[in-house]
């Protein structure tokens, strides 16, 4: 089964793919009459050359490791949530709650009752597509894509009649009272003496999200239950018969990852924004299904993706900014990526299998000379 | 109160508009996962066919000419889902996925280089949309009561792509189930290793099966820009491919069902339209995010099997592999 050496396996072939998606989105800049090279520049320039673009280019990384996150948990169990953007949602009207109907004294206490109020709440949302598949057998695919939109009727509804301050025309939330403001980049990092961009959104989230890959990768590969989890993700029948119960297992790795999906929203809504609008998400809950593909569903891989595309987000937004590029063309990047690495997984894969049989028969006539 | 104010014959009207480019994308998803691949990129084909049709049409000033960019255009991303789940046996939820992201983003880059208009197209005049058709004696007909005006309004009057789509619901049943094509479509999303026995291409049947959703998803595109609106903007779809999906879950994969189901989901984005005739109907206002989501709710309610169990073709997802 093992043809490929495991190195391949984990760095070679995403490497190809994105490689592959790297040439066609330059050839789609091309055809729309821009320079690829010069586009290239621009977006290393305005995402890395500077603590500003740094700022935004983990702000953006933050938000993808939590829904990289959620689609890893849910893959390893051989579910694909496709509901994260709903989930990321309802975890910004939990942090709303939490931060606008109690009077917090300090941001440390806030930020914790925070984390538990959008998981909770992404959890719960996650709840029920979890629920009915285990019990009834509904497609989770289909209904977490239905709760998306089930997800965002709620919000509006919400926001345009309860939560929207009287007066208030728009459909958003008041602004979140001082003492729930979390330290940005630039606060934690002067005591240290490093100078990091002040008007730059990343903040105390980045560490929150750093820690959950940590912990994700102990949930899966260091727990009995994460080998329950990787077991029934790689053979439901045979987790059956090891006395592992799908209900149980499908509602758990679910419930984690609607939680990861919904504590998005202490980076976009506490940390960002600070009041909570209708499009708070962003598509960001998308984002993470390629981030989960890229990372191979490794925290460590979904951690590295996400700041590919939190560098590919802030870059496209320079891009937008300075070229006549429009912003879609990192979701086009995006598209590609999710293209070559999760569906033609099998078109990079196959070649290189039969690349590497070849190498080893090579190697192995070499080894035993003519007897 | 007035009950019958909800059926006022220009809600139904409005209905017969807003379900048709339903109906074809539901017709597109039956062909699919009949033949068992899934497609949840219905969405993505109708917004690039949507996107040049009404391109093409604008700068050729012909609907035709559009129609078959369309149709070209949501038929070269049918072949990237075949070429994904079919030859390379890749995931096809996941080739779904990156489809409608493609669409998304490709439609609204090439508008931006082509037009200039900020992600749309200029907006069609003339050859450039399909008219409305009258139909024979609609106006002399329209002074007979009940059935003049159901006639004038509610059939006649539609662009001539509402009425292809009505055909194919026939069309389809007939082909799914009274022609050998259909039983062997049928048979390949059941059990594609009896197919393969029989010396039937699988391979051939689902590509094929992908290709008519490829076409019908054209069709639904296409009648979006040039037929219900003038042009294009970016994410006209509006989740019209997943509401599809949903008609076609209700449905039970069935075409004639298909119908019934695009009709009342229609009728629900067509009612949202009118919060003034919902209240004047029932006496209490009714949220509009409710209706919004009645569609994706009643979907679920389906799916749990609590009103009726939806089961889907039984190879369907899964790429076949032939025994070696």
């Amino acid at each position: 089964m093992d043809v490929m050496p495991k190195w391949a396996e984990v760095i070679l072939v995403p490497l190809i793919s994105l490689l592959l998606a790297a040439i066609l989105s330059a050839l789609v800049i091309l055809a729309i009459g821009e320079d690829p090279v010069a586009a290239v520049k621009l977006m290393v320039s305005g995402a890395l050359g500077s603590t500003y673009g740094w700022g935004y280019t983990l702000y953006y990384a933050t938000n993808f490791m939590f829904t990289g996150l959620a689609v890893a948990v849910a893959f390893h169990a051989g579910l694909f949530n496709i509901g994260g953007e709903g989930q990321a949602m309802l975890g910004g009207l939990g942090v709303a709650l939490v931060c606008l109907f109690i009077p917090w004294p300090h941001w440390t206490i806030a930020v914790l009752a925070a984390i538990i109020g959008s998981a909770l709440f992404g959890a719960l949302w996650a709840a029920i597509p979890a629920y009915l598949q285990a019990k009834r057998g509904s497609h989770i695919v289909i209904t977490t894509i239905m709760f998306n939109f089930i997800a965002a009727a709620v919000l509006n509804y919400m926001l345009v009649n309860i939560l929207r301050p009287a007066g208030s025309m728009d459909p958003a939330t008041a602004r979140f009272p001082e003492a729930v403001h979390l330290p940005s980049l630039h606060d934690l990092l002067a005591p240290f003496g490093i100078a990091f961009s002040k008007a730059a959104p990343a903040n105390v989230s980045l560490v929150v999200a750093m820690i959950a890959c940590v912990l994700v990768w102990l949930l899966i590969w260091r727990t009995p239950l994460g080998l329950e989890i990787r077991s029934y993700g790689k053979s439901q029948r045979a987790a059956r018969y090891a006395g592992i119960g799908s209900v149980r297992i499908t509602m758990i790795a679910m419930l984690i990852s609607g939680a990861l999906a919904g504590m998005m929203a202490i980076n976009n809504v506490m940390g960002e924004a600070e009041r909570l609008v209708l499009n708070a998400v962003e598509g960001a809950g998308f984002i993470g299904i390629a981030v989960a593909l890229m990372g191979r569903s490794h925290p460590v891989g979904v951690f590295l993706a996400a700041i590919l595309f939190g560098f590919l987000y802030q870059g496209g937004a320079e891009l937008a900014l300075w070229t006549s590029i429009p912003r879609e063309l990192i979701v086009v990047i995006q598209a590609l990526v999710i293209l070559f690495t999760g569906a033609l997984d099998n078109m990079v894969r196959m070649p290189l299998e039969r690349i590497f049989l070849a190498l080893r028969r090579t190697s192995k006539s070499k080894s035993t000379p003519a007897e | 109160m007035n009950f019958f104010a909800l059926f006022d014959l220009s809600v139904l009207d409005t209905t017969v508009r807003l379900a048709t480019p339903l109906l074809l994308a539901c017709l597109a998803g039956l062909f699919s996962e009949r033949g068992g691949i899934f497609d949840i990129g219905l969405e993505g084909k109708m917004l690039a066919a949507a996107f040049f049709s009404a391109a093409l049409a604008a700068i050729t000033g012909s609907v035709w000419i559009g129609l078959l960019a369309g149709i070209g255009a949501s038929l070269v991303l049918s072949a990237v889902h075949g070429l994904a789940s079919i030859t390379f046996r890749g995931n096809q939820l996941i080739s779904g996925v990156a489809i409608n992201f493609l669409a998304a983003g490709l439609t609204v880059l090439i508008a931006q280089s082509w037009f200039q208009q900020g992600g749309r197209t200029p907006s069609l005049i003339g050859g450039g949309r399909f008219e409305p058709i009258t139909l024979p004696f609609a106006d002399a007909l329209s002074t007979v009561p009940v059935f003049g005006p159901i006639y004038a309004e509610l059939i006649s009057g539609h662009s001539i792509l509402v009425y292809v789509a009505l055909l194919c619901v026939p069309g389809t049943w007939y082909i799914l189930f009274r022609t050998r094509f259909g039983l062997r479509l049928r048979a390949v999303g059941e059990n594609p290793a009896a197919v393969d026995t029989a010396g039937v291409s699988v391979v051939g049947l689902r590509f094929a099966a992908v290709g008519i959703c490829g076409i019908l998803c054209g069709l639904a595109g296409a009648y979006l820009a040039t037929g219900l609106q003038a042009g294009f903007v970016k994410d006209m779809t509006a989740g019209r491919g997943f509401i599809a999906l949903a008609a076609l879950i209700f449905a039970k994969w069935r075409p004639w069902h298909a119908l019934w189901a695009t009709l009342l989901f229609g009728y629900l984005q067509a009612i949202a339209l009118r919060p003034d005739i919902i209240e004047g109907a029932l006496g209490f206002k009714v949220q509009v995010q409710l209706l919004d989501a009645l569609p994706y709710i009643l979907t679920v309610v389906i799916l749990a099997g609590f009103v009726g169990k939806a089961i889907p073709p039984r190879a369907g997802g899964e790429p076949y592999v032939k025994e070696r």
